[in-house]
């Protein structure tokens, strides 16, 4: 029998709900520790960036209006159709050096880690609200609202499991992101936005590049319709330079660069919090059960 | 169309020329393949911003609004110095004379959309009179609407005339003729509306209401610039042009300007002879300004809302 011609996959970027090609039209060979070349992947330009948070800022205002146990329900559903395509992911993951063994603990976990977020949706802001005690006759509530856009520079370590541990805590509230995936090991970010392709998330609400921390990290931290960014990593300068830069619009700032994804502390309701703004409200109380009150 | 090598007879509308849809589309596609950066891209947006009819056309405008808008066209975004104002703003004749009073001395300009915008499905008489109350209220220019029922029946004489009559309603006001392409269906008819209208007296002529899908879109904007073209060889008057409705960002409205500088020339690349109908686009544009002056990308929280 004839050797069949291989049937390669094109690696593409994840924007607004589609997969383009870079506009800058480059690629980067990606490689596992032996040097073996798996794949090319998109070398996304500053221009990807921004068509990225475009498509972010216009899935906001539908993201963080929907019920949050409705977001709960899509991000189930991601984990749902992560669950059924493990045996793609331990492939790649294979590919990029783990061992079998190690791939399939790293896809469970990473699909336990949309279940648990998927859980705090619709259960975080009665957690975390407040009723607070004021010395008028008003009720006074603080409640957690998203921050907006959060720019997300993934785990460069992990090929799947950073990723989700930053993306999910960061849409559970609301926020849309635009995530930089790993170097590295990019193959598993561009698979997951197939699932998240098929995940009833809406496009625009999750936006995925390739390409070099060295190239973007800049706009990432300038761009002025960005309201939070995070990053994963320990390197000094880029973390001054997300420091001076963010200042610009007062971007909040993350840095998670000391946790362990794959233990417990890599999932808390704190990383949801990180990214929510607190709004507090004073409504006049009426004496309601009083002499004179109107009910 | 031999016969009217002198200007004194019209030609016969029903001979205008037919257009190569698919020529037009191709030759529109490849405008926007042109590079544009950097100082000609900074020129570029500053001539769009000076372009623009800053438009609103709502039933639920107020006086308070047509105020804010008259500030914006004169004051784009003061955060950025030495900006141009909008070439004028566009309103309901009801409005002109607040739009006029608020933009004095300015020298931007009020457009008054007149002759039952935005169906023109009025008696002759109505449409006069709409028009004459707008000049009379100060209007520096008229946006008038052909009627598109009479022009599908064929009735070119009935357009023509109404052209005309509104032409002189006009006085020395400038009469843009907004065609309303998207009713119109076929470049061939577009091509011959353009015809009768520049015939009639039109100053400019104008896509589209804005109220109708699809607006101004770069192939009927082509046909109009070519029939504005092919009337300045035959009569040497210039007509002007004005695409309105869908352009709502900078990068399109470079690829509007290169196609008319390929076109009609430099001539045209001014806002004496060129306009953009908009409402979200000088916003655009001033977001790409700042992006050029600061090398920040821009959020729109930090301009105005309009």
């Amino acid at each position: 029998m004839e050797k069949r011609l291989e049937v390669l996959k094109t690696y593409k970027i994840y924007i607004g709900g589609q997969f383009p090609r870079t506009e800058s039209g480059r690629f980067y060979a990606a490689k596992n520790a032996a040097g073996q070349q798996l794949a090319n992947v998109c070398l996304s330009s500053r221009k990807d960036f921004r068509n990225a948070v475009v498509a972010a800022r216009g899935a906001f205002g539908g993201w963080s209006g929907r019920a949050a146990f409705n977001r709960s329900q899509i991000l189930y559903r991601i984990g749902e159709m992560l669950e059924t395509r493990k045996a793609q992911f331990i492939d790649e993951l294979v590919q990029q050096d783990l061992t079998v063994a190690q791939a399939t603990t790293e896809v469970n976990l990473a699909i336990d880690r949309l279940i648990y977020y998927a859980g705090w949706c619709d259960k975080f802001q009665q957690v975390f609200s407040a009723v607070n005690p004021v010395a008028s006759s008003h009720f006074n509530f603080s409640v957690q609202e998203p921050t907006g856009v959060v720019a997300i520079i993934a785990p460069q370590n992990t090929s799947l499991l950073g990723l989700v541990s930053v993306m999910a805590p960061a849409i559970a509230s609301g926020n849309t992101c635009v995530i930089l995936a790993s170097e590295q090991k990019p193959l598993c970010a561009v698979t997951f936005a197939e699932v998240l392709n098929s995940s009833d998330v809406p496009g625009g609400v999750i936006n995925i590049l390739t390409g070099k921390i060295s190239e973007l990290a800049k706009w990432f931290a300038e761009h002025m319709d960005v309201n939070a960014v995070v990053y994963c990593e320990k390197d000094a300068a880029n973390k001054n330079m997300f420091r001076e830069k963010a200042a610009v619009n007062l971007k909040r700032v993350h840095f998670y660069d000391n946790v362990n994804w794959t233990a417990d502390e890599g999932q808390s309701p704190y990383f949801i919090t990180d990214l929510t703004e607190v709004k507090t409200t004073w409504h006049p109380v009426e004496n309601i059960a009083g002499a004179g009150g109107g009910y | 169309m031999a016969l009217a090598s002198s200007q004194n007879i019209l030609p016969d509308f029903r001979l205008s020329p037919r257009i190569d849809q698919i020529g037009v589309e191709e030759r529109a596609a490849r405008f926007t393949t042109r590079s544009i950066k950097a100082d000609a891209k900074m020129n570029g947006l500053l001539l769009v911003l000076n372009m623009i009819d800053l438009t609103t056309l709502e039933g639920k405008d107020t006086p308070g609004k047509v105020k804010q808008l008259c500030y914006k066209g004169m004051h784009p975004h003061d955060a950025i110095p030495g900006l141009p104002s909008v070439a004028a703003i566009c309103v309901y004749p009801s409005m002109v004379k607040i739009a006029k009073k608020a933009l004095e001395g300015s020298g931007v300009k009020v457009a008054a959309v007149a002759t039952a915008f935005p169906s023109g499905q009025a008696p002759k008489d109505v449409k006069i009179r709409d028009t004459k109350f707008a000049v009379s209220e100060g209007a520096d220019e008229i946006d008038m609407v052909i009627s598109r029922g009479k022009f599908h029946e064929g009735e070119y004489n009935f357009v023509f005339d109404e052209i005309a009559a509104i032409k002189e309603a006009c006085g020395t006001a400038r009469l843009k003729v907004i065609l309303e392409t998207g009713e119109l269906g076929t470049y061939d008819k577009v091509r011959r509306a353009s015809d009768i209208a520049m015939h009639a007296g039109a100053d400019f002529i104008k896509t589209s209401t804005g109220k109708i899908q699809p607006a101004a879109t770069m192939p009927v904007t082509l046909v109009m610039l070519e029939a504005i073209r092919d009337f300045y060889y035959k009569t040497g008057k210039m007509i002007g042009m004005k695409p309105a409705g869908g352009i709502s960002k900078s990068k399109l409205a470079l690829h509007y300007l290169v196609m008319v500088k390929e076109t009609l020339g430099n001539d045209w690349l001014n806002n004496e002879w060129f306009r953009f109908g908009a409402s979200s686009l000088a916003n655009d544009v001033l977001m790409q300004i700042a992006k050029e002056k600061t090398g920040l990308y821009q959020s729109a929280n930090y301009f105005s809302v309009d």
